[in-house]
């Protein structure tokens, strides 16, 4: 974790040069809910991002994985990532641009922000039923059939298309791109779309929420090492010192 | 419309009570409160809240929204959504405190952006801007690697505040406060999602959210086997067994037993981890744990920056030799 700094004076996460960006790992899952319903029934899906530059070799994955059509929100002005009402508006407009849709399937967050609103925003824009945390979309019926994720177990829920779902790691595992896929994906090129492009309100367009600071937490805890002759001797002496300290 | 003033909670209630994560809104909203010189009401939704009413204003509130409907009598969130909306409309709060709870996730977020207004999400601390009554919200990012202040622009100030990060205020049954009568008309074609089926899988004895004692798992245990032995050293403790991601997307241990950001809060008084390295989001779940204890065999996993006693060594060795003791020590 030494990678991660912090530009307190932008108030930016500086990103470390040694990583390269990835597909948000809870959109691989979207991606991979999506590729399930396209393997049991006919289906297109369409891949859609919005940020101000795009790694377009990352950005392909979904395609290299199956998806159809890949369309990029790009403009210098889509920057702000931490404000989720401009995101879900952007996402919102652009979906009403494409030619309709039966489901939007997000991941639950991202992981920069952890903002979990981007999604349930463009689910209350668009005006359609919203899920969260599936771990398995069906579609039948008219209807989304999704298993939610609840603290003590999980829910089968039913919801009116058009729908959006929200999935989470529960989901399992992303497939891995095809050598097919992958040659496909080079030869498709994403529809790109910048603020002009969009049917924005610009009555919406304030700033929602503000950062004013960015920090680091510090720990100001001592880890006390209990040791002991060998491993068990130690696990040994760990029962008396949280006898001695009454915590057990 | 009503002038923009005062602290509105929005509390859960179940059979018949108030929800602890009510009880610990109440807390951060009277402090809140206190700073803007402005009231605290809370609004309790249901087909009928006078108990949890008067529980609530012994926590601290000054007035209760009773907002009724023959359809709130179970969790929707699409009612419950109206419901929060046309109240929200009509009593034009300054601040709005919801917990993120299960219901809250989906509650929060889509009741901001229904008033058109910003979210503070996932919060672990709120305080005021006296000067220009801004609430401002700390909040855990990047995974809990850094934390975040983040305000909102427009009113209601709308924050989302974990689970357990506030501690509920002494009960004061003297306290007096008013509750108003607000019932809603809502329509059942309303509720565009509904619920087929539930399927409880959550570990077995006390509940993971509650126990005073945790004992999780990670990715080092190898598999699911080792699970039965910290169910024993669990189980002698008198608490639960919880579990990392790691653990989770393995399929050793069904989704229920997740510590962490996307998983459980928990704050027992002691946690005991075993072979989890102690990334920030499985941290992002137990800060509030008073003890943190780590068995791992890595010296420098990350856990032992956040444990209070560490031993490093093989798990094999460790455990059955800790729940050794232990039981000596219960017996004696």
């Amino acid at each position: 974790m030494s990678a991660f700094r912090i530009d307190e004076g932008a108030k930016r996460v500086v990103p470390p040069t040694s990583i390269p960006p990835v597909v948000n790992g809870f959109d691989e899952n979207a991606v991979e809910a999506a590729l399930r319903i396209k393997d049991a029934q006919e289906a297109t899906v369409t891949v859609i991002s919005t940020g101000s530059s795009f790694a377009l070799d990352v950005m392909k994955k979904p395609l290299s994985m199956g998806a159809d059509d890949l369309v990029l929100l790009q403009d210098d002005d889509f920057d702000n990532t931490i404000d989720s009402f401009q995101t879900a508006q952007l996402l919102a407009a652009a979906i009403r641009k494409l030619e309709g849709f039966d489901l939007i399937i997000c991941g639950r967050q991202a992981s920069d922000w952890d903002n979990a609103q981007v999604p349930l925003g463009v689910a209350e824009i668009l005006g359609v039923s919203c899920v969260s945390l599936g771990k398995k979309v069906n579609v039948a019926d008219g209807k989304a059939i999704v298993e939610r994720i609840v603290p003590d177990g999980y829910q089968v829920v039913e919801a009116a298309l058009p729908a959006l779902v929200t999935v989470s790691n529960e989901l399992g595992q992303p497939r891995y791109p095809t050598l097919r896929g992958i040659m496909a994906a080079t030869r498709k090129r994403p529809t790109v779309w910048s603020k002009a492009d969009l049917d924005l309100d610009d009555s919406q367009s304030e700033a929602r929420v503000m950062l004013r600071q960015l920090f680091i937490p510090v720990s100001d805890q001592e880890c006390e090492f209990v040791e002991g002759e060998d491993a068990a001797d130690a696990g040994r002496q760990l029962a008396l010192k949280l006898r001695e300290a009454k915590i057990i | 419309m009503a002038d923009v003033t005062g602290v509105l909670v929005i509390g859960q209630s179940s059979a018949g009570s108030l929800d602890s994560t009510a009880a610990e809104l109440l807390a951060a909203g009277r402090s809140v409160a206190a700073s803007l010189g402005e009231d605290l009401s809370v609004a309790l939704l249901g087909d009928a809240v006078d108990a949890p009413a008067q529980q609530a204003i012994a926590h601290g509130a000054d007035r209760v929204y009773a907002v009724t409907s023959p359809l709130l009598s179970e969790y929707q969130a699409d009612l419950y959504l109206a419901a929060m909306d046309s109240l929200c409309r009509e009593v034009n709060p300054r601040v709005v405190l919801i917990s993120r709870t299960n219901e809250g996730r989906e509650l929060a977020p889509r009741l901001a952006f229904r008033l058109g207004v910003g979210l503070a999400q996932d919060c672990l601390e709120v305080s005021v801007d006296e000067a220009s009554k801004t609430l401002l919200a700390n909040r855990p990012v990047y995974g809990g690697n850094a934390i975040a202040v983040v305000s909102c622009v427009q009113t209601p100030q709308i924050a989302a505040i974990r689970p357990k990060a506030y501690e509920a205020t002494e009960l004061d049954s003297s306290r007096q406060g008013q509750v108003v009568s607000f019932p809603v008309e809502l329509d059942a074609s309303q509720a565009r999602v509904r619920v087929v089926e539930t399927v409880r899988e959550e570990s077995e004895g006390v509940k993971l959210e509650e126990a005073r004692v945790v004992v999780s798992g990670g990715r080092g245990l190898g598999g699911p086997e080792p699970f039965a032995g910290l169910e024993d050293l669990a189980k002698l403790l008198g608490g639960a067994v919880g579990a990392s991601r790691a653990a989770v997307d393995s399929g050793w241990v069904p989704p229920s037993y997740q510590v962490g950001l996307t998983g459980k809060s928990i704050t027992p008084d002691l946690y005991i981890t075993v072979a989890i390295s102690g990334a920030s989001q499985h941290m992002a779940g137990c800060s509030g744990a008073k003890c943190i204890v780590a068995i791992n065999k890595d010296a420098d996993a990350n856990i032992f920056k956040d444990a209070r006693y560490g031993v490093v060594g093989d798990w094999q060795a460790v455990i059955p030799a800790l729940t050794e003791a232990v039981r000596e020590l219960m017996d004696s």
